[in-house]
């Protein structure tokens, strides 16, 4: 890869998951070398990014055992011995697993999610579990029990949700990878405002057995990064069929690495189609995203692909449906906090039946933007209302998948900027969840399609200097489609921009982190 | 707990009153594994589920991140009892969610079939002792999982009401279950009860065929809800139904139906209303008490299963399925008659106890078709009846059969056998090893034997005497004295033999 | 097309849908999420308009049927990590307070 190297000095956490590897497979590098740099660089700035919930106090022990067994001989898969931070929505034995609620606290699961054993197995080094919103519902990592997540460009301002810990643990050089899982947007809206890269898979492309699931049909794991390669590297770890998981594709992957190095590889895109999609962009939309989002597009072309303009006119109604049948499977999906098998219980004064036990522990365990979703789920699937709200949701959920098969037999991808904004400031929209749910606006559309969609890094927003960032989707199954072009796409705005967009991050370790991060908001951090 | 509800003599209600029935058989599949998790499932052939919570999978818990897999077998068999119930399969059928807190349900909500199950519109015919012949419709046969199990620990009577706290034991969480609905059944008059009772036993011949389910009601394998109410006759309106539950053995359904007929038709007489709403039953003192009343506030929420897809059987599977179904149980009725060479009156009496299945499983297991029927319709019966449970809940036919054969080598008397049985029922082990415990086997032993006719007939000279002189009646009081000396445990004949054998030695 | 959308949400519906979902909300909550809720549900509600009878559902994004396991026995877990997280256990098995309510 151009440039990553060499803007980054010879900082060790600076260097990306495919570096890594490398190094450590010539022996350059040792895993525990590794693995004690990332937790060195935790140490120095997770007070005020507040990225991880838990830090994995096996990770030096699992390091060594991966370098014992390089020594040895042993034939390791190629991120082995590579330090990866999980999102808490994923089942881990051996760390508690919170889902960022207060219902969860401390509570270790008796299994390893499959992407968790498929990890190990890989032998990559989980270093923590990362922060996030309660249950993955938000945009701004704020409605997490254990406090905000500070986005590393500016610690004033939200990295982005529901994975916010994610992105800004791998924005702020804390970890070089990252998983996270995306039911609205909450792997690639949060990649856009920290300047990083986060893929949703095709639904089913990756397992969701071991992931606390918030809406089933949605909910879809996948990597975060600074790269694409690192993405398409890790995607290859964690995708593939999973027989516990009945919604598992049984699709022969090709490897997604070598489709992003080939798009890296060729700097073209000559007979590529890409679609602009008319309905996910222009009013709403911030000035600098905007503007980045048609240098982007200008780029493209210039590289050879053929810019088409698709409309997609069901789109208007996606963010309706979404917040119809997210909060309608969650609301069924979390009936199993319960205070009976695991997790919180609070009895209420003077005791009380288990129906009085099971309720009070609900209302304390639980945050207010849960109870909402929850509240509202359970209105839409109510007797009566069921046809006028989930039943229509499920209808308009047909209508945007017949709008991408109509866009994508005129475009081979689809593209629009990754969010409408660049991250907003931490409480600026937390009074409002309407306004929050328009966060999603670009990447919902997708989920309900079950299509893979991308948001790597498009630039700098000229009025702010936040990272602002572009979203490909492809067809469902062509997930390698969208490493090629985003490898591309990646190398053309790197070599018009001289350097890398995380370079130019104010954490960035060749740099000293901002003043500001003094003037923190109080009660985020541990 | 004690009734207090007044009832109305069975054939006064009857005659005020027309009985309308409707019945939901819940039967647990035996397949191997659960119905959405691979834990093994405790309704499988031979599975000890008695220590709690060891047949669980994250699945069976309903632990967060864990999501369900469909067992094709349970599918399999689904499509199977469809069939076998005359129903049409549905080309597409779906999972749904049913939501509703309770502490045995893991996920507080069951994944069952809404509106495409995988079943419907099926015919079963029953037939009564009285000959006649009821065509009941299925509605619909839907695939589901059953709840944990809950101990209700404290307060006097065991029961939830009244309790200090609860235990729960999630291994019967998951166990693949089919709902057999049936539609509104009128028309059954006076025989509505014992209607009941044969239909529940049609379904268990079914599943039994099937080989689908163990099919033993008292160990909730197979469990009824009975809907009933009652019309005011030539009203042509339709009352209000309760659903009886709990109802767990052939002999409680039918005595449950008869007892809401007459609580229901003394409310109903009396100017009072019924309410809907489930009543349980108590096999104690042979009552039902009022449970949860259906309200408004009954929202389940029903929506498609999100983790689980539809499920689409092909024509070929279909077909396979239904090429292996055992014969229909009218032909089936007919063939076993024959082969047994019973009469009309004895097979009629295998058929009203129900005990159909069991008398096969015995003749299938070495027993005579004679002796087969004898046992189950004769002592098994009896002190089932004594006991107030279904004779197939005390003794497996394997027993019964291994039972007749001691008897018919010549071990066991038909006295000691009733012996041996009593100590199956309680649990001292199989036959034999009843036989070896107590010390029944009848003493075969010439040596023995010959030395107590020897010692009875020296105590006996003009016994002795009368034999020798022809008159081999007067026989009978010494095999009388050798019985006795022997505790019974000897072959009458076998002594009879002997001593006529020693009186005529010089 | 007839207007299907149901009237507007009030604080009765708000608690009883609370009672359904088991929560014990305050009354201050239940004031505040009918407001919320009264808002959002206005916006969301545009879904009736597109959803006409001749559009069909779609639950899965990718359609699939016909997904089964083998009837093959799997690993449990153990008595200790199946109530590792329990609240509260007696002996093997899961204790709660006294039900309240009957079984369904």
């Amino acid at each position: 890869m151009s440039g990553h190297g060499a803007v980054s000095g010879d900082s060790l956490i600076s260097l990306s998951a495919s570096v890594l590897a490398e190094r450590l497979h010539s022996g350059e590098l040792s895993s525990v070398e590794v693995t004690q740099a990332h937790l060195d660089r935790i140490a120095e700035v997770d007070g005020d990014i507040h990225a991880f919930l838990h830090v994995s106090a096996d990770a030096l022990k699992t390091a060594a055992e991966v370098d014992g067994a390089r020594r040895l001989g042993a034939k390791l898969s190629p991120l082995a011995g590579v330090p990866v931070a999980i999102k808490d929505v994923l089942c881990t034995q051996d760390m508690p697993s919170t889902a960022g609620s207060r219902i969860l606290e401390g509570w270790i699961p008796p299994y390893d999610a499959t992407v968790v054993a498929k990890l190990r197995k890989a032998r990559l080094i989980p270093l923590g579990k990362t922060n996030m919103d309660e249950f993955a519902m938000g945009s701004s990592t704020e409605h997490s029990a254990f406090g905000p997540t500070h986005n590393p460009w500016d610690l004033e301002r939200i990295p982005g949700g529901s994975g916010g810990g994610s992105a800004a643990a791998v924005a702020a050089f804390e970890a070089p990878l990252a998983l996270g899982s995306d039911t609205g947007g909450s792997i690639r809206q949060p990649a856009a405002v920290t300047g990083t890269v986060g893929m949703k898979p095709t639904y089913g492309g990756v397992s969701r057995y071991g992931a606390i699931a918030l809406a089933s049909s949605l909910d879809q794991v996948g990597p975060v990064t600074r790269t694409v390669l690192d993405a398409a590297l890790l995607h290859d770890v964690i995708g593939g069929h999973d027989e516990h998981d009945s919604t598992s594709l049984t699709d022969a992957w090709p490897s997604f690495a070598d489709a992003a190095r080939a798009g890296a590889a060729s700097g073209s895109l000559t007979g590529v189609r890409v679609g602009v999609v008319k309905e996910l962009g222009g009013e709403g939309f911030q000035a600098g995203v905007s503007a980045r989002f048609a240098e982007a597009l200008d780029l493209m072309a210039s590289a050879g692909a053929e810019i088409v303009e698709v409309s997609a006119p069901s789109f208007r109604y996606a963010i309706a449906a979404y917040y119809l049948i997210l909060p309608a499977e969650a609301s069924s999906n979390l009936a199993k906090f319960d205070s009976v098998r695991f997790g919180l219980r609070v009895n209420p004064p003077g005791g009380g039946t288990v129906e009085d036990v099971m309720a009070a522990t609900r209302e304390v365990g639980f945050g207010p933007e849960v109870k909402r979703r929850i509240i509202l789920g359970t209105y839409a699937l109510s007797a009566g209302y069921y046809d006028a709200y989930y039943g229509s949701a499920q209808k308009v959920r047909t209508l945007i998948q017949r709008d991408f098969d109509s866009a994508f037999s005129r475009a081979d991808v689809l593209v629009s900027p990754a969010a409408p904004t660049t991250a907003f400031k931490l409480g600026e929209k937390l009074e409002d969840p309407l306004a929050m749910y328009l966060n999603d606006v670009t990447t919902i559309p997708a989920n309900l399609a079950g299509v893979p969609g991308m948001g790597l890094p498009m630039g700098l927003a000229p009025e702010d200097g936040l990272p602002t960032g572009i979203q490909i989707m492809a067809p469902a199954h062509e997930d390698a489609r969208i490493y090629t072009v985003g490898a591309t796409l990646e190398a053309l705005l790197e070599q018009s921009w001289g350097r890398t967009l995380i370079s130019q991050a104010p954490g960035h370790p060749s740099m000293p982190l901002p003043d500001e991060r003094a003037a923190r908001l109080e009660g985020g951090t541990r | 707990m004690t009734s207090t509800a007044d009832l109305m003599d069975f054939d006064k209600a009857l005659e005020l009153f027309e009985p309308v029935l409707g019945f939901e058989v819940h039967v647990e599949l035996n397949t191997k594994t659960k119905m959405f998790s691979p834990a093994p499932n405790p309704a499988a052939p031979g599975a000890d589920a008695s220590e709690p919570n060891t047949m669980v999978t994250p699945v069976c818990l309903g632990l967060p991140g864990s999501l369900p897999v469909v067992n094709e077998q349970a599918i399999r068999f689904s499509i199977s009892l469809g069939l076998a119930l005359g129903c049409e399969i549905a080309p597409t059928s779906r999972f749904a969610r049913k939501n509703y807190f309770y502490p045995d349900l893991a996920k507080n909500y069951q994944i069952s079939q809404y509106d495409e199950p995988i079943a419907h519109d099926g015919l079963v015919e029953v037939e009564l002792a009285n000959g006649k012949t009821f065509r009941i419709e299925i509605e619909r046969a839907h695939m589901e999982e059953d709840a944990g199990k809950l101990t209700h620990v404290g307060g006097a009577t065991g029961r939830i009401q009244g309790a200090d706290y609860s235990l729960v034991d999630y291994n019967r969480a998951g166990v693949p279950l089919v709902e057999i609905v049936t539609k509104m059944i009128t028309g059954a008059e006076h025989d509505a009860p014992e209607l009941a009772k044969a239909y529940v036993s049609a379904i268990r011949d079914i599943v039994v065929a099937l080989g689908i389910s163990e099919a033993r009601m008292e160990r909730g394998n197979l469990r009824c809800d009975a809907n009933i109410s009652l019309s005011p006759r030539g009203s042509g309106e339709l009352g209000t139904r309760t659903e009886t539950k709990n109802v767990n053995s052939l002999r409680s359904v039918e005595r449950a139906i008869r007892y809401e007929i007459q609580r229901q038709a003394a409310i109903l007489a009396a100017g009072g209303a019924i309410i809907q709403e489930t009543r349980h039953w108590h096999e104690d003192s042979g009552t039902t008490s009022a449970g949860r009343p259906k309200s408004d506030a009954d929202d389940y929420r029903y929506f498609p299963e999100p983790d689980l897809l539809p499920v689409e059987p092909s024509r070929a599977l279909i077909e396979e399925l239904r090429s292996a179904l055992p014969e229909p149980p009218a032909v089936r009725r007919r063939r076993l008659k024959e082969s047994w060479g019973f009469t009309d009156l004895e097979f009629q009496d295998v058929l009203n106890s129900g005990l159909l299945v069991e008398v096969e499983s015995t003749v299938a297991a070495g027993a005579s078709p004679a002796q087969a029927r004898k046992w189950w319709t004769g002592e098994i019966a009896r002190l089932a009846n004594v006991a107030a449970v279904d004779p197939s809940s005390l003794v497996s036919p394997a027993d019964v059969a291994a039972l007749v054969a001691l008897v018919e080598s010549g071990e066991l008397t038909d006295r000691l056998a009733r012996q041996v049985l009593e100590g199956v029922i309680a649990g001292e082990g199989s036959p034999s090893e009843v036989v070896e415990k107590r010390g029944l086997k009848v003493v075969s032993d010439d040596g023995a034997l010959i030395a107590a006719i020897d010692e009875a007939l020296a105590s006996q000279p003009d016994v002795l005497e009368k034999i020798r002189d022809g008159k081999v009646q007067a026989a009978g009081a010494v095999i009388g004295a050798v019985m006795k000396a022997m505790h019974g445990q000897a072959d009458a004949a076998r002594v009879r033999e002997l001593v006529l054998e020693r009186a005529t030695t010089p | 097309m007839p207007d299907t959308t149901p009237p507007p949400l009030d604080s009765a519906q708000v608690a009883h849908l609370a009672s359904l979902a088991r929560i014990a909300l305050t009354a201050d909550e239940i004031e505040k999420l009918t407001g919320e809720l009264g808002v959002i549900i206005e916006s969301i509600a545009k879904v009736s308009e597109v959803a006409t009878p001749d559009v069909p559902a779609t639950s899965h994004p990718i359609p699939l049927s016909n997904v089964f396991r083998p009837d093959v026995p799997g690993a449990t877990l153990t008595v200790e990590q199946a109530l590792s997280g329990a609240p509260e256990r007696d002996g093997d098995r899961f204790k709660v307070s006294a039900i309240l309510g009957e079984e369904q």
